[in-house]
């Protein structure tokens, strides 16, 4: 009997994963009458969900708002299609060489995180959100003088100019500025799928354990959490390397469905851009973070018929859909349906 | 609530109306905009019996001068050859500003579209990005100005218009030795972009090669790209009498204010990336006098071709074409001529024109604006000789 009596999250959780995976079905059936155009953007769409629910548990769950998100992003794309292109020869099967460039992606995305997050996760509020800033373009400048080649006798690596000096035979992976360049792409809409199923795994059990709680403690209420004996650095940090390694696997299944990355990609405007994700899908929603990474990331290629208002009218769609979103008497219209729904939590 | 939304939407409604007006009465590059239009509707209507031929560019952003260019010397060409009969085209550009992964759905649009013939993307990380399509679809390009290597490596039916960015600085090196333009040259580069990179690192090379001296060797980044003043100041305390700027043209028309105002007044040698220069908003054109570059397009020639396309690119958009609308206007009539020649129809699949056209492009020799006796070789490179221009009372004028 105790089955039937799930608690609203649980349920809430339960309908995120059903309709995730129902798009995906759906998609899959469709296949062969999606137009090229939709097509070409599962992957980036899958990404963007990625790295939106990420952020979310940041921005949403954790209550500190970063805007050094594409940092991480870059950080897993380069080293995990650095790991990809290393183990061409030695993993010959795709779907595993991308499962392998997945975690080495996540792993250095972390341990950037971890790295970060030591003087970064001392700040609170607007400071924080400066310095998460900064780091992202600091990581930025980084790839766009970074040199790696790999040759025989291993990787090479070099700042600021080409010095690896490869053997014969050798391949120059990360060409500073040139970012990589005729990367195999191996992304596929299934790996993109899973990697978004995984993604909410993680944060719907991070959210709903102890830990999480803890998290949510300290973004309610920190001098109350830490009082009653919270360990304010653990759990901060705890979440927001969780956020950085999706990241950094989101940057990764993204970097691979393009044949060529750079650095300067990955700069502040899309750290913003994944903000708006999660400001517009509400802050600890994740099912609302998947649907606005999606259909904002479909918009502008559906406003290509404005052609050169595009980007106005996009903007001007952004602005309304904010507003409506925010709107008391809308908000009450969808409560109806979703009884157990709460409605965003307030930015700290 | 409903009086606020009633109210929000005539503010939108407003907004909306305000810069459809704005782009009839603003800047220059907007007129195309009412005009290309037009143009392209009345293709539609031979829908069938003409070749679709697509391409991305930045037609909004920081490189819209490109995009722009490269469209508009298309239309006119796809407009001339349309007006004479026989082969027809139906041209279709979409915007990608700039970015790879924009390119990359500005393809699958075009592809939606139908896209028979491609002409690739106009800058070079887009145009590596949407080539890999290209070659994965069968869809044959032709691209005006996407000059880095990867662009080309590897794909059987990816073909460029322009030089390659190695080419150009090993081209601007000898140039100046050739020349004795200068002894002690000073570089100043963008470390962050591989236009600027590629062509810096061949210069160098070659320059060493043939006994020029490299005094200074300076570089700036995007963000930090509006001062100049350390950067010059190296370049005169160690005595360079020429400065080699590979670079696009706003960082440029920066580095010369900035160097006017200092009172130092070398030699500049730019690359095509310069090309636009003087049509630029807000710059003093008189700035550029005496600048140098290596671009195989000069819109004061007398021949006869480019006097016509010169004049028709004026009379349209008021404005005297670049390098990119040659290229552009080049690649089109570089179409005509292969499709004529293979004796293609607009019924034949992009497969097969693909096939079609690499066998035309690597055996035949091409006549254009940017060149004479343009050939390609089986990589998909083009062989053609610059031409140096010198900037004199602001135009470009033939150093030969």
């Amino acid at each position: 009997m105790k089955k039937l009596k799930l608690n609203q999250t649980t349920r809430r959780n339960y309908l995120t994963y059903g309709l995730v995976i129902l798009a995906y079905a759906i998609l899959q059936i469709m296949n062969g009458s999606l137009s090229s155009s939709l097509k070409g953007m599962l992957v980036p769409i899958c990404a963007y969900v990625v790295m939106a629910v990420s952020l979310n548990l940041t921005v949403g769950v954790l209550g500190e708002l970063s805007l050094g998100h594409a940092g991480f992003m870059s950080m897993g794309a380069f080293t995990g299609v650095t790991a990809a292109v290393a183990l061409q020869d030695l993993i010959p099967a795709a779907p595993l060489r991308m499962i392998v460039a997945l975690i080495v992606g996540a792993a250095f995305a972390a341990l950037a995180g971890f790295l970060i997050g030591i003087p970064v996760l001392r700040l609170n509020g607007d400071y924080l959100a400066i310095v998460t800033l900064a780091f992202g373009e600091i990581i930025k400048s980084i790839f766009n003088n970074l040199y790696v080649g790999v040759d025989s006798s291993g990787l090479h690596m070099s700042l600021l100019s080409d010095n690896t000096n490869l053997e014969e035979g050798g391949k120059l992976i990360i060409g500073g500025p040139m970012g990589i360049g005729g990367i195999q792409k191996i992304s596929t809409f299934t790996a993109g799928f899973l990697l978004v199923m995984v993604t909410l795994v993680v944060v719907f059990h991070l959210v709903n354990s102890r830990a999480g709680r803890a998290i949510m403690a300290i973004r309610d209420n920190r001098i109350a959490a830490e009082s009653v004996g919270v360990n304010i650095t653990k759990y901060k940090m705890m979440a927001f390397v969780t956020s950085s390694a999706l990241a950094g696997a989101a940057g990764v299944l993204f970097a691979m469905n393009y044949s060529t990355i750079v650095a300067n990609k990955f700069d502040f405007n899309t750290s913003i851009l994944v903000l708006v994700f999660v400001v517009l899908g509400g802050l600890g929603n994740m099912l609302g973070s998947i649907i606005a990474a999606a259909a904002l990331t479909i918009l502008p290629e559906a406003l290509r018929q404005f052609s050169d208002y595009r980007m106005l009218v996009y903007a001007i769609v952004l602005i309304l859909v904010m507003l409506a979103t925010n709107n008391p008497t809308l908000k009450a219209f969808f409560g109806r349906f979703k009884p157990g729904k709460r409605s965003g939590k307030e930015a700290a | 609530m409903k009086k606020k939304f009633v109210s929000f939407m005539m503010a939108m409604v407003m907004v909306l109306s305000l810069a459809a007006c704005g782009g009839k009465d603003s800047d220059a590059p907007a007129p195309e905009n009412n005009d290309a239009p037009p143009a392209t509707e009345t293709n539609d209507s031979a829908s069938g019996a003409a070749f679709k031929l697509g391409g991305t560019g930045p037609l909004t952003g920081g490189a819209a001068i490109y995009g722009n260019a490269a469209k508009n010397g298309a239309q006119i060409a796809v407009d001339e050859i349309n007006a004479m009969g026989g082969i027809q085209f139906e041209l279709k550009y979409e915007d990608d500003t700039h970015d790879a992964e924009k390119a990359v759905n500005a393809y699958n649009a075009l592809k939606d579209w139908g896209m028979q013939l491609s002409l690739g993307s106009v800058t070079s990380k887009p145009c590596e990005a949407t080539s890999v399509m290209n070659f994965e679809d069968r869809i044959f390009a032709l691209t005006p100005s996407a000059s880095s290597t990867g662009t080309i490596e590897g794909k059987d039916n990816m073909f460029q218009m322009c030089f390659m960015d190695p080419n150009q600085g090993s081209a601007s090196a000898q140039y100046i030795a050739d020349k004795g333009l200068g002894t002690k040259i000073a570089v100043i580069w963008m470390s962050d972009d591989p236009y600027s990179k590629g062509i810096r690192d061949t210069f160098t090379e070659k320059a060493a090669e043939l006994g020029l001296e490299i005094v200074s060797d300076t570089t700036f980044a995007t963000g930090n790209d509006t001062d100049f003043s350390v950067q010059l100041a190296d370049a005169q305390k160690n005595g360079a009498d020429l400065v080699f700027l590979p670079m696009y043209y706003q960082p440029a028309s920066l580095i010369l204010a900035q160097a006017n105002a200092a009172g130092y007044a070398p030699k500049w040698f730019g690359v095509d990336g310069m090309d636009g220069i003087l049509t630029m908003e807000g710059f003093d054109a008189s700035l550029a006098e005496g600048v140098m570059l290596l671009t195989p397009f000069n819109a004061d020639s007398t021949d006869e071709k480019t006097a016509a396309f010169v004049a028709e690119y004026q009379k349209r958009f008021n404005e005297i074409p670049n390098q990119f609308a040659a290229d552009a206007y080049d690649c089109v009539y570089a179409y005509k001529q292969a499709l004529e020649a293979a004796g293609a129809t607009p019924d034949m699949s992009a497969e097969e024109l693909c096939a079609a056209m690499i066998e035309q492009f690597t055996s035949m020799t091409f006549d254009g604006l940017t060149g004479e006796s343009m050939t390609w070789d089986a990589t998909g490179a083009v062989s053609k000789s610059p031409k140096g221009m010198v900037i004199e009372n602001g135009a470009y004028v033939g150093l030969d």
